[in-house]
């Protein structure tokens, strides 16, 4: 059976609102109240873009919105959107003090959302530019995260940026693959609309290498950047891969962002399959537009999954069910070329290596499968576009992690195509550290001083800002968790 | 259970605890809900010729979250008729016998002084209190604070009132004046009973900054206010403690300023005051508060073995000296205990900004994981030899009992400023060297 549409209009609407809402004024206040101001905040060394976290809460305390928008915006341009896709319980708010003192951090995510929006929504104008352009032209290879970051950077630094995106809308995945419960594309359009405001010019719709030839963007312009994020969904190699129920994770999403949600088609039961991020994301937004039964089925243990717990938790709210040590064999299908299942074997570790158990085989019944097994690097694009731009094993870009140079002299590059795949949040930095790179090479230096000046220096010791050098929460929660069972 | 009753001047109370002239204390309809919830006595709203207000009459001072943490009034005397309040007097002291009603009086003649403290004995009032306190509005009648600011006058006021008085008279000071002591002094004179302090001092709480007129707004415009709350209670414990240490004043005290609960209560009674008034608490949760009050002071007088209010009252005051007595040879230095301390270096910057740049950040001992969830996070250090032992960072730190103060036996003995000045005189020591 083809697979169709679940909910109506209002019902799909209402099972993807906002799962955490905008603050209201007051509840804005109360919340920034618990903020203790802290020196040298661990918050802001935890931020790969180093916001100044402790300034933007006081001054939505102080009723200063604006002026908590500019501390956010000038440090992370997507700020808006990173206060609602970023991963803050093991970022910022895994860092923070208060979690120590109270067992509960202060909900920086929702603050920063709360004093975006205030500035999005009236567009105001917090960031400037120089009046005097320095004459300099940046091509800007991507509209995602880590090109927005860049472009957004170089035109604040008075340089004159284009960004080509082949997609209609620039933005990336901020606009086609966020949940929708955590971020609707408008959020990420109106970000795009400030960095426009800020004088960077759009190409939407124009693949570079298809409808312009690299080489003239390499004659027109004084620099590249390249964002390009990741390709396509990587395949599962097999048999019933390409029925028509079977779609890529992004995809699906994709379509909940440019279709109206009740008409999403989506399966009764739904297999997604994969273990992170990702298939969180379609296993849930599967559930919310109607799917009865909606399953991860991941090839190792829960223990082993990608997925961030509170992300896990939320699919288990959202009725999901989990199968782990499982490994689809085949997609099975009908005569008529529709999927009604998935046969499975049961895997086990053995010295790292995961191993399908021989006559372990049985079948689940579904009508929709799901692939969130990641997505494939860029390899022979690059090939393409750029004969010598080196990359690493993984087919990902080789650069200056400082500055985001590659080996071929006035092309740089950042974000998913250059680490590989994380978050929103990396990419932005990457694309900001990138255009200092640029800035600094137009100026003939090698590096330029301290990334982002912390507060203050104290006495010779390393202060922090994240985007300098990130403190990584997940290790430190370990560390923590050890030292505490200790003293106790 | 301590003995909660206490005796000011005559005026017997089942427990310390009397609603303040003011709002609260307006109509005999609040005198009966205060006195069912347990309030030990009731000062009347201030008796007068009945007056005309202002709509808008209060603002305040909220600090973040924190609601009134200072307050405002510009509000005046009774708007009710002298005869409907001694009537409510009379019929509210008819039902509760046993609790003190003390009339608030303020008017301007010698004869009309005498007319209003008979009337107020007539109604059954167990005491008077002279309001001379109030800095708004009356005070521009001749009324008020303008008394209370003038010793002379105040001293003749009192003189008249007690010529007729044949119950105990209180005298209600104000803090608008440059010592509190000299009009205590001559409340003292003029023959009072006791003293009630502090009324609320002149303020403007703040400005709108959209209109640019401060609160209250009356039609544009704004007056100088009464404030009052939790924010002046520093002030009037102050002014409570010089009147109770003054031997010129010698008069029991109610005390008056930012009372919320049974622990400033209790600080007010151990600098001096034998009961004591609550307005503005009241005004935000209503009278309700006083059986915490009633329950917490009773526990604490228990805990410290106290059998009555009458053993605490005072007991603070001889721990209040001039600067010149205090020991220059004491030293306490701040610790800081790592198991507790979150990371936050407040300390860091308060003592490095704000204070004696004791306070190092060093790399973590051990382990290389500091305070807090940042491993190798630099953490705070107290140079011990160099800490002036100035509290701030114990102030600021955001975990009770992270950083404690802990006194240093440096061996030396005690040395008071005024010590120091006669050693050097007779030539016995030399100046200590001044901070580098």
């Amino acid at each position: 059976m083809p697979i169709s549409p679940k909910l109506g209009p209002e019902a799909a609407a209402a099972s993807m609102a906002d799962i955490a809402p905008r603050y209201t004024p007051q509840e804005a206040i109360i919340e920034a109240g618990r903020c203790l101001f802290c020196f040298d905040a661990p918050c802001i060394q935890a931020c790969p873009t180093g916001i100044d976290i402790p300034s933007f809460i006081r001054k939505i305390a102080t009723g200063n919105l604006a002026g908590s928008a500019r501390a956010i915006l000038s440090a992370n341009i997507l700020g808006g959107s990173c206060a609602r896709v970023c991963p803050t319980e093991v970022l910022c708010e895994g860092a923070c003090v208060v979690l120590d003192r109270e067992g509960d951090p202060v909900k920086i995510g929702r603050l920063q959302r709360h004093a975006t929006d205030h500035a999005l929504q009236n567009r105001l104008p917090v960031l400037k530019t120089p009046a005097r352009k320095s004459g300099r032209r940046v091509a800007v290879i991507g509209g995602g995260p880590a090109g927005l970051g860049c472009a957004a950077e170089l035109a604040q630094l008075g340089h004159e940026v284009v960004v080509f995106e082949k997609k209609p809308n620039a933005g990336g995945l901020n606009t086609y693959g966020i949940a929708c419960y955590k971020m609707m594309p408008e959020v990420s359009l109106a970000e795009v609309a400030m960095i426009q405001s800020l004088g960077v010019e759009f190409r939407c719709g124009v693949e570079v290498g298809r409808d312009l030839p690299v080489e003239q963007i390499q004659k027109e312009f004084d620099a590249l950047f390249l964002g390009l994020g990741l390709g396509k969904g990587a395949r599962l190699n097999v048999p019933g891969e390409d029925l028509p129920e079977v779609v890529e994770a992004l995809e699906f999403i994709e379509q909940i962002h440019t279709h109206p949600l009740h008409q999403v088609p989506v399966g009764d039961r739904v297999a997604v399959i994969g273990g992170g991020n990702t298939a969180i994301d379609a296993v849930t937004q599967a559930r919310r537009l109607g799917a009865r039964d909606a399953v991860i089925v991941y090839r190792r243990s829960q223990a082993e999954m990608p997925a961030y717990d509170f992300e896990q938790k939320l699919a288990k709210t959202d009725g999901a069910r989990f199968l782990f040590n499982v490994v689809p064999l085949e997609i099975l299908s009908d005569g008529r070329g529709h999927v009604t299942g998935l046969k499975l074997g049961r895997t086990a570790s053995t010295k790292g290596k995961l191993q399908t158990l021989a006559g372990s085989e049985f079948v689940e019944p579904f009508d929709m499968v799901i692939k969130a097994i990641g997505e494939e690097k860029q390899v022979n694009l690059f090939k393409r576009l750029f004969p010598a731009l080196e990359l690493d094993k993984r087919g990902v870009v080789v650069r200056n992690p400082d500055t985001g140079q590659t080996n071929i002299p006035r092309v740089f590059a950042g974000g998913d195509c250059a680490n590989g795949g994380r978050e929103v949040v990396n990419a932005v930095a990457e694309g900001k550290k990138a255009a200092r790179g640029i800035h600094a090479s137009f100026a003939g230096q090698k590096v330029i001083g301290p990334m982002q000046p912390s507060r203050y220096g104290v006495k010779g010791l390393p202060v922090g800002s994240g985007f300098d050098r990130p403190i990584r929460v997940r290790e430190l929660e370990k560390e923590y968790a050890k030292q505490k069972s200790s003293i106790r | 259970m301590a003995d909660l009753s206490i005796n000011l001047a005559g005026i017997k109370s089942p427990n310390p605890f009397w609603v303040a002239s003011g709002p609260p204390s307006n109509t005999a309809h609040q005198a009966h809900r205060a006195f069912e919830a347990g309030w030990g006595g009731i000062v009347w709203k201030t008796i007068s010729d009945a007056i005309v207000n202002t709509s808008s009459r209060y603002s305040a001072l909220n600090l973040g979250t924190l609601r009134m943490a200072g307050f405002n009034n510009i509000e005046l005397t009774s708007d009710r008729s002298p005869e409907t309040n001694f009537r409510e007097i009379a019929d509210v002291k008819r039902r509760w016998p046993g609790r003190p009603i003390i009339a608030s009086l303020m008017v301007d003649t010698r004869e009309r002084w005498h007319e209003f403290v008979k009337r107020s004995a007539d109604a059954g009032a167990d005491g008077v209190e002279l309001n001379f306190g109030c800095p708004h509005g009356m005070c521009e009648r001749g009324m008020g604070s303008a008394v209370g600011q003038q010793p002379a006058v105040t001293e003749r006021i009192v003189s008249w009132v007690m010529e007729v008085a044949t119950i105990p008279v209180v005298v209600k000071l104000t803090p608008n004046i440059t010592d509190i002591t000299q009009a205590a002094r001559a409340a003292r004179k003029g023959g009072a009973n006791a003293i009630s302090l502090i009324n609320t001092l002149n303020s403007i709480t703040q400005v709108n900054l959209d209109s640019l007129v401060p609160e209250p707004e009356v039609g544009g415009l704004s007056t100088h206010g009464g404030y009052c709350g939790p924010a002046v209670k520093p002030i009037a414990l102050n002014m409570v403690q010089s009147c109770a240490a003054d031997p010129e004043v010698g008069l029991p005290i109610s005390g008056i300023g930012g009372i919320a609960n049974w622990r400033d209560a209790a600080e007010f009674i151990a600098l001096g005051s034998t009961s004591v008034q609550v307005c503005t608490a009241i005004m935000h949760y209503g009278f309700r508060i006083v059986e915490d009050m009633m329950d917490g002071l009773n526990d604490y007088l228990d805990a410290k073995g106290f059998q009555s209010v009458a053993d605490l009252v005072g007991k603070a005051v001889p721990a209040i000296k001039k600067w010149e007595s205090l020991d220059l040879n004491y030293k306490r230095i701040a610790r800081i205990n790592y198991d507790q301390c979150i990371g936050c270096n407040l300390c860091y910057i308060a003592c490095e900004d704000g204070a004696h740049q004791c306070i190092d950040l060093v790399p973590p001992n051990g382990q290389g994981l500091g305070p807090g969830r940042v491993p190798g996070k630099p953490i705070p250090q107290v140079r011990e030899a160099d800490c002036v032992g100035c509290n701030l960072c114990a102030i600021v730190c955001p975990v009770d009992g992270c950083i404690t103060m802990v006194s240093i036996d440096r061996g030396q003995p005690k040395m008071s400023w005024s010590e120091y000045q006669e050693k050097i005189a007779r030539g016995e020591m030399k100046p200590i060297p001044a901070h580098p």
